[in-house]
């Protein structure tokens, strides 16, 4: 105990005397200004009883009616994310969706849809890698993912059903090529091999492929950015229903419209799953749907739906009979597709920046008496803080 | 892994896999006796060689760093209100003032800021926006009682040296994809510059909002694109040191040490200022039921935590994890059963 110390009464009683844990560098022990209690030394000591103030009358700097913030400064930290994510968002469920289509136009033989699944997912594949490492603060460390398997985290998971899914994708794809090689390539021991292994290939890409397009949305969920946490129960359905209407709309715009049925089938499907988790959605969020509705993730949310709907109209009207009206409905589910995910991109980012979507819900579940409380725990260490609301 | 790997009271540095882990370390910030000195933003720049975190003035009160971020490990709050502080006077009230300053500071504070604010989470179009300030009857540069009518009101000025919470369930580190985010045998929460590819990930992970990706010139700047906070001093507390914000602070408000022990003490501090008055009066992050499971740094506030800019009930992201997992694999097996399904049916 240092000698400052030990002649202080007040430090004493305050209880504040305990060992420090650090001791080599001497700074064991309190120092004088550790003991002070507010509103007791230095000015004049209230007439009245009306100490503490409490929470009448009580403002802080930025007095809006329903919640309280730091000068209106963001709570949560908005992602640094850039548009390459919700890209990816779009593509990834592309290529997942295509991968699906293909292997099914294969065992099916439809020749046209095939190769159109095929070149979509390796397409999308491959611009979601470099939208995925062009992201990256240092790209060059890409490769430091693969240190770690964490089922913790959503990235790393998403790595390995990435790892998993893209040599297979891109196995088959490289197998639809195999035409164009000179005949005496494509009939040697590589073309022959090429080509046995696209089906089964093909096989094990559409397997991974619907976790390709699924993670995504716990990707973004499971973060503290409002907008998308509060829609973590509903969140992998509508992604699921976008991916399926993106690539369904990319197999109508790439098979003749006898060959693309089963396309209109997953487009129109995935729309309608899509929509209606959607909505319920945002009915189940509370006050973090209003990002969605607002500003320019509003916009891009409005433009999906309209998009997704009249595409949707067309394909199971007359994208059954016209090829040109099938590519007009399949662009604009593909459209629709990537308006949503750059519309649940940008209302997170909203959300984030605002405190007023921080404070709110967790308000309202203190003032529900539903606060976050673990079963089991330890009492809090203190009296009980006034809660003056 | 222990049942409460997820959410719920637990010493973390053993579930994380440390034997003979030493006690938890963390820091209890007494708030009450802060001055706003910023001898912990300093220092901790100093030791830990933080860059610059931008050259501006805010206008709001003394603060002018703004926000926790990759290059702002300790960040000073100041709040000012109206009220009193526990049971103290200033002996001014209904006396005249001048005309306030507050306006004319933040007006020349907008117009003298061209440049881009949103590093610090504020942008000047933001700052237009904001409610008019509250005039606190502060000195002006024109004689008390030339004003109309203006009279000096309560004045209390609230500080708070805000930090990285080394959480017990840090969704930081849970979500952090390449293992750079590690829990040292201390129970606290570093990242490891060489691993961390900048993904990102772990800034909006954090319900704090303190870790952030480091803004800089390519090349020049240290640790420039990866994700950057508070160690909790790891090299000086392996060496039997106390972090250099504590060490710094000339009025303890900073304290550092075992969780266990700074939790009793800031359970009798907060009974002291109680009995004296200060009836607001409260701890935050101490209690290890909550949906962190505790902070490792936690605070005696003055004021509601978001008064503070701190979020009133806090929950890890990952303890929704699993819920997650779960809705993620159904919806790929509802994709999977659609596509089964529309090459079953004839058309």
């Amino acid at each position: 105990m240092t000698a400052a110390h030990s002649t202080d009464d007040t430090a004493r009683a305050t209880g504040h005397g305990g060992p420090n844990a650090v001791t080599r560098d001497g700074s064991a022990g309190p120092r004088p200004g550790e003991d002070a209690v507010v509103g007791q030394a230095g000015g004049r000591r209230r007439k009245g009883g009306r100490g503490g103030g409490g929470g009448k009358g009580e403002r802080s700097m930025v007095p809006p009616a329903e919640f309280t913030s730091y000068y209106g400064r963001p709570i949560v930290k908005a992602s640094p994310w850039e548009r390459d994510i919700p890209a990816y968002l779009f593509m990834g469920g592309v290529a997942a969706g295509s991968s699906l289509l293909a292997a099914g136009a294969d065992l099916t033989d439809r020749p046209a849809l095939r190769r159109t699944g095929r070149m979509g997912s390796i397409v999308g594949l491959t611009l979601s890698m470099v939208a995925l490492v062009h992201d990256l603060g240092r790209p060059e460390r890409f490769h430091h993912m693969l240190r770690v398997a964490k089922p913790t985290s959503p990235m790393s998971v998403g790595t390995w059903i990435l790892t998993a899914y893209g040599p297979f994708a891109g196995l088959a794809a490289v197998a639809e090529g195999r035409e164009l090689l000179p005949a005496g390539l494509r009939e040697g021991l590589v073309g022959r091999l090429l080509g046995r292994s696209a089906r089964p290939a093909g096989i094990v890409a559409a397997l991974t492929a619907p976790a390709v397009a699924s993670y995504t949305a716990v990707l973004l969920a499971d973060t503290a950015t409002p907008t998308w946490h509060a829609a973590h129960r509903h969140l992998p359905f509508v992604f699921v229903g976008s991916a399926s209407a993106a690539s369904g709309g990319l197999g109508m715009i790439g098979a003749p419209v006898g060959e693309a049925g089963p396309a209109r089938r997953l487009a129109v499907g995935g729309a309608l799953l899509e929509l209606a988790v959607g909505r319920r959605m945002e009915r189940a969020m509370g006050i973090t749907a209003e990002p969605l509705h607002t500003g320019h993730a509003g916009a891009l949310m409005r433009a999906s739906t309209a998009l997704t709907v009249l595409g949707s109209l067309g394909t199971a009207t007359v994208a059954r009979r016209s090829r040109a009206a099938a590519v007009v409905s399949g662009a604009a589910l593909m459209a629709g597709s990537a308006c949503l995910r750059f519309g649940v991109f940008e209302a997170g980012q909203a959300s984030a920046r605002d405190p007023r979507y921080t404070v709110v819900p967790q308000r309202e579940r203190l003032a529900r008496g539903q606060a976050e409380r673990h079963a089991g725990g330890g009492q809090p260490a203190g009296p009980p803080a006034e809660n003056p609301r | 892994m222990s049942g409460n790997s997820f959410s719920g009271p637990l010493d973390p540095a053993p579930d994380a896999g440390w034997t003979d882990a030493p006690k938890r370390k963390g820091f209890f910030t007494d708030t009450s006796v802060c001055i706003g000195c910023k001898a912990c933003e300093v220092a901790c720049k100093e030791w830990n060689a933080v860059p610059e975190d931008g050259l501006l003035m805010l206008g709001s009160s003394y603060d002018n760093s703004g926000s926790l971020g990759a290059s702002t490990w300790r960040h000073v709050k100041f709040i000012e209100q109206p009220k009193p502080l526990g049971a103290q006077e200033a002996g001014l009230e209904g006396t005249a003032a001048g005309p306030a300053m507050t306006d004319v500071l933040n007006r020349t504070a907008d117009s003298a800021l061209s440049g881009d604010r949103s590093l610090l989470g504020t942008t000047t179009a933001q700052v237009e926006v904001r409610p008019a300030p509250v005039d606190l009857g502060m000195p002006g540069a024109a004689l008390p009682g030339t004003a109309d009518g203006a009279q000096r009101t309560e004045f209390r000025w609230l500080m708070e040296s805000d930090v990285c919470k080394h959480c017990t369930h840090a969704a930081c580190l849970d979500v952090c994809p390449t293992g750079s985010l590690f829990r040292t045998e201390f129970g606290t929460v570093v990242v490891q510059d060489d691993i961390c590819n900048g993904c990102g990930y772990c800034v909006p992970a954090c319900p704090f909002g303190v870790i952030d990706r480091r803004i800089g010139e390519k090349g020049v700047t240290k640790n420039e694109g990866i994700a950057q906070k508070c160690t909790l001093c790891y090299d000086r507390i392996g060496d039997g040191l106390e972090p250099a914000c504590a060490k710094a602070c000339p009025t303890k408000s900073i304290q550092f040490g075992d969780v266990d022990e700074l939790r009793e003490r800031a359970a009798r501090r907060v009974e002291t200022l109680q009995a004296a008055g200060v009836h607001d009066a409260r701890l935050y992050g101490e209690d290890t039921s909550d949906g962190i499971g505790g902070l490792g740094a936690f605070f005696l506030l003055l004021d509601e935590p978001e008064v503070y800019g701190l979020p009133p009930d806090p929950v890890v992201t990952t303890r929704d994890l699993p819920q997650m997992w779960r809705k993620a694999g159904l919806a790929a097996l509802t994709m999977l059963a659609g596509a089964v399904a529309v090459f079953g049916a004839r058309g």
